[in-house]
């Protein structure tokens, strides 16, 4: 893992980016970003790494959610907000003046905090990627929906049910079909916000499970307040507080030697 | 609210003293003689709705049959049904719906999905909207003769016509033009708020499956606020149906012996018929009955669609509650 | 920080093509011109504003501007009392269909006063007081019976309220009290003012509902008892909603045409009597525009009045929208 040497990030030192295997995905390079006059991320560099589970943790209002929504453009929805920086996808920069973001947010889909399906089918609500796309072929809507489902680990329980309201699935299955409605439309990078924090044990286990299984196809990055989480599903994880990103590594450096006091500090549960 | 204090002693241990301590909070709240001076004005309020309500029903039940709802009027009006006006009124505030709903709903989606909320542009709408609500209804109508008949409906004869007077008078479709900009305002601010209650996670998930504003718009905004844009709706038609000042230059008839088909038809309505016949009737004595069946009829027309409204409300509240 | 700017793309593109991605041409053009279509349309409230300006302005100008109307009516002579006959006394009239037709203004303009001033007595102590009621005294069900009650009152059309008037309350009026005319500015007034009740009301009610919590249980811990704490600390923290409530009040009332056209009387008569019958300004239009030529002078005077009409309760609810603004900013600048 030394080949990779993301202490350097910590160390503030971009001019030395050091690239080798493992590949990365998504390489963030002095990002600031602002909501109005208020800059909630200073001076950012971060590489996440293809077909791993990246962990962003930190304390509330530390601006690992910011991050995270800089990376699909989220941001753009609010008014007054503003990213300053570079953001390259597999070598684009995502702010370039070539890349729609609505284009972008189908390569880098979303799973929310709070699972926001609509108030609709199930069915409805995983062909809702495939239908604004422009899909109108029902057999291949059919099979999206099916093996999105199956990706989620939701098909068996929802099966026979696919008309049935997605607001009557419990909070777990509706958290999982969110997660299938993202699948469907074939991303390439899945951000996660803080999925499980709504969640019982044991559904947060079912989610943490179908994590696991999908890293082997897609780039998962996924914010968390729950230290134990991230230690258990990724491989690399970022440490931010006040909007600085601290320490960034392999996710077992960060939790049993970490170079910062401040991360130990909080890895530790002595802050936040 | 005011006996929130005295509630929270109730639930103490002392709960003799504390009951005493009520009641002798209560006893004052009767004695003092603001609250019996203002409940007795609130009842005040009530009555006079209880009053013209009930001379009106009292009045107009008699006449309330099925002969007077579907026949024409006969013997100069003083006999016969109200048939036309209903029909001309309900075509009148459904052409004004199809202009009015469009139009109040893209304004809506204006403010809430394209404007940036504190924007001048924003502002200036929410002013004109404002402003637009405390115009007279009596200037509306000012304003469809000298725009929509003077202006629009000549230009229109002199482009199309040669010049003959095909649209450049009073007709169904100025009049419920004229109620249409009328009814604007109800229609922004009713389908507004049905979009304020929009959960934002609907519009970011849709966003983050790549869907462009417009389709966001179609296929979450739009079906998600439909409530609110019917009763919007609703609400517009029984103002539009209950307003007579606009519409009496713009293409309401005295007597029409046909229902209207075409657009630039005259027609004949609820509202006007009872002015005309309350203040034009030769033999008021006679038609009086009539009248306050007519009356009648109007008055169940908007309170209906009204309490419609009502119904549709509170069954969208209880479900985003629940 | 444009230091990331400078980092050249060293990433290989290794991922999937973003043409796979990319948004169908046909959806990009619909969502480029729905969105101007959509910004268009919200101009419509504005243009409506401005073409009502516009066009009443435009048929109104003669009166100022055309000699041909000049012949007929000048702005002066609206405004001065007239010459009947030689000898006789100089007079206010409004003749416009008589031989020597007679504009005055004065009439209509005092009709409007008084039905308003009427109207604006009777409602606001009824409306006011109930929403005092309803606010700070009413048990909750009484308060959820109040507010359907209210909304009725608002939906009654005013041609029904119109209709009451004349054929009801008129003669009720007359009987009691045994005035000369049946039809007049006190009748009118009365109606006018059941039907601006919910006006008041909504607003003023929403005032004193706004007045924070805080504020009442402050003056109830300091020992006040609810008169004292409504009339001493909630009733001046919301008195510029309530005073807003009565000016948009006025500005519907000045506006209202079908209950004074129906219950006034409609005689422009210079008098300062409330039993006297009327002609307001808004019941004028509506009564002579049907029968007027397009274009004559007559017509324009009419549409002057319109004009007239239109800015008097811009300028009365412009007022009343001023201290509702007002009452927002004091009561969060309290709680906050």
């Amino acid at each position: 893992m030394t080949a990779l040497n993301h202490s350097h990030i910590a160390a503030k030192q971009p001019e030395r980016v050091v690239v080798g295997p493992p590949p990365v995905k998504i390489q963030v390079r002095g990002l600031n970003f602002f909501y109005g006059s208020n800059q909630a991320l200073r001076n950012v560099d971060f590489d996440v790494i293809t077909h791993a589970v990246t962990a962003l943790i930190g304390p509330s209002g530390c601006g690992k959610t910011t991050f995270l929504r800089t990376m699909n453009r989220m941001n753009d929805q609010i008014p007054g907000a503003r990213a300053v920086g570079t953001v390259l996808l597999d070598g684009t920069d995502i702010h370039g003046p070539d890349v729609d973001v609505t284009a972008l947010r189908r390569r880098v889909g979303m799973v929310f905090q709070r699972s926001n399906p609509f108030p609709k089918t199930i069915y409805e609500n995983v062909a809702f990627g495939l239908r604004i796309a422009g899909i109108r072929d029902h057999y291949v809507i059919d099979e999206a929906v099916e093996n999105s489902l199956r990706l989620a680990a939701l098909w068996d329980e929802v099966k026979d049910n696919l008309n049935g309201l997605a607001l009557q699935l419990s909070g777990g299955q509706q958290q999982r079909l969110c997660i299938a409605r993202a699948l469907a439309v074939k991303p390439d990078v899945l951000l996660m916000d803080e999925p499980a924090s709504a969640l019982d044990p044991i559904s947060t286990g079912k989610i943490e499970e179908l994590i696991e299984d999908l890293k082997s196809r897609y780039t998962i990055v996924i914010v968390t307040h729950n230290m134990q989480q991230a230690a258990r599903i990724s491989e690399y994880t970022g440490f931010f507080y006040m909007g600085e990103l601290i320490e960034y590594g392999p996710t077992v450096k960060i939790f049993t030697t970490p170079s910062e006091k401040r991360t130990e500090d909080y890895v530790t549960g002595r802050f936040g | 609210m005011m006996a929130d204090p005295a509630a929270v002693h109730v639930t103490t241990d002392q709960g003799a003293v504390s009951i005493l301590s009520h009641r002798r909070f209560r006893f004052l709240r009767h004695v003092s003689p603001l609250p019996i001076l203002t409940g007795f004005l609130t009842l005040c309020v009530v009555a006079m709705l209880v009053i013209v309500l009930w001379n009106i029903i009292a009045g107009g039940i008699g006449g309330l049959t099925w002969e007077f709802l579907t026949a024409s009027p006969t013997e100069g009006m003083t006999k016969g049904g109200i048939f036309p006006a209903i029909f001309g009124t309900v075509f009148l505030v459904f052409l004004m719906t199809v202009f009015a709903i469009p139009v109040g709903v893209a304004t809506a989606v204006f403010l809430r999905y394209y404007a940036r909320p504190e924007s001048k542009l924003a502002r200036l709408v929410r002013v004109a909207v404002n402003n637009l609500a405390g115009v007279p209804s009596i200037v509306f109508g000012l304003f469809g003769l000298g725009f929509f008949i003077q202006f629009v409906g000549r230009g229109i004869d002199k482009a199309f016509y040669g010049g003959d007077l095909a649209f450049g008078q009073p007709a169904i479709i100025w009049a419920s033009l004229t109620l249409a900009v009328l009814t604007l305002p109800v229609v922004i601010v009713t389908t507004e708020e049905a979009m304020r209650a929009i959960p934002r996670d609907y519009i970011e998930a849709s966003y983050a499956l790549g869907a462009t504003r417009w389709q966001t718009i179609r296929h979450v905004v739009i079906p998600n606020s439909m409530t609110g844009i019917l009763t919007g709706g609703i609400l517009a038609v029984s103002r539009g149906a209950g307003e007579v000042a606009p519409i009496m230059f713009t293409g309401a008839a005295y007597y029409l012996p046909y229902l209207p088909a075409k657009l630039n038809d005259q027609f004949m309505e609820l509202g006007y018929h009872v002015y005309v016949l309350s203040t034009q009737s030769p033999d008021v004595e006679k038609t009086l009955p009539l009248l306050y069946s007519t009356v009648l009829v109007l008055l169940l027309l908007t309170f209906a669609l009204n309490a419609l409204a009502v119904v549709i409300r509170m069954r969208l509240r209880l479900r985003q509650a629940g | 920080m444009s230091e990331g700017k400078s980092v050249a793309p060293h990433v290989p593109n290794m991922g999937p093509d973003w043409q796979q991605y990319s948004v169908r041409p046909g959806d990009r053009r619909r969502d480029l011109w729905m969105g101007r279509l959509i910004s268009a349309i919200a101009f419509s409230a504005i243009a409506a504003i401005i073409l009502i300006f516009l066009f009443i302005g435009r048929e109104a100008a003669p009166v100022i501007t055309s000699s041909e109307v000049h012949q007929e009516v000048t702005v002066a002579k609206m405004i001065v009392p007239l010459e009947t006959r030689p000898g006789k006394p100089k007079m206010y009239l409004w003749q416009p269909v008589s031989e020597t037709p007679k504009y005055s203004l004065p009439p209509l303009l005092l009709g409007s006063l008084k039905a308003t001033l009427v109207a604006i007595l009777f409602a606001a102590p009824f409306a006011i007081g109930a929403a005092i009621y309803s606010s700070e005294f009413a048990p909750p069900r009484i308060r959820e019976m109040i507010k359907p009650v209210i909304e009725m009152l608002a939906g009654i059309p005013s041609v029904v309220m119109g209709f009451f008037a004349l054929m009801v309350l008129a003669s009720v009026l007359k009987d009691t009290f045994g005035w000369k005319f049946r039809l007049n500015a006190t009748n009118a007034g009365i109606a006018l003012g059941i039907a601006i009740i919910p006006v008041i009301y909504t607003v003023a009610e929403g005032a004193l509902r706004a007045v924070p919590r805080q504020i009442r249980e402050a003056a109830q811990a300091l020992g006040a008892t609810p008169w004292a704490t409504a009339r001493r600390v909630i009733l001046p923290a919301a008195a510029p909603g309530i005073f807003a409530g009565v000016m948009l009040g006025l500005g519907r009332a000045i506006g209202e045409t079908m209950i004074v056209l129906m219950a006034s009387g409609n005689a422009a008569i210079w008098s300062p009597h409330l039993t006297d019958s009327i002609r307001t300004m808004s019941a004028t239009i509506a009564a002579e525009l049907a029968e007027v030529v397009n274009g004559s002078a007559h017509y324009h005077v009419l549409f002057f009045i319109g004009a007239l009409l239109f800015l008097l309760t811009f300028l009365v609810n412009s007022l009343g929208e001023l201290y509702v603004g007002r009452l927002r900013r004091r009561l969060t600048g309290v709680s906050g």
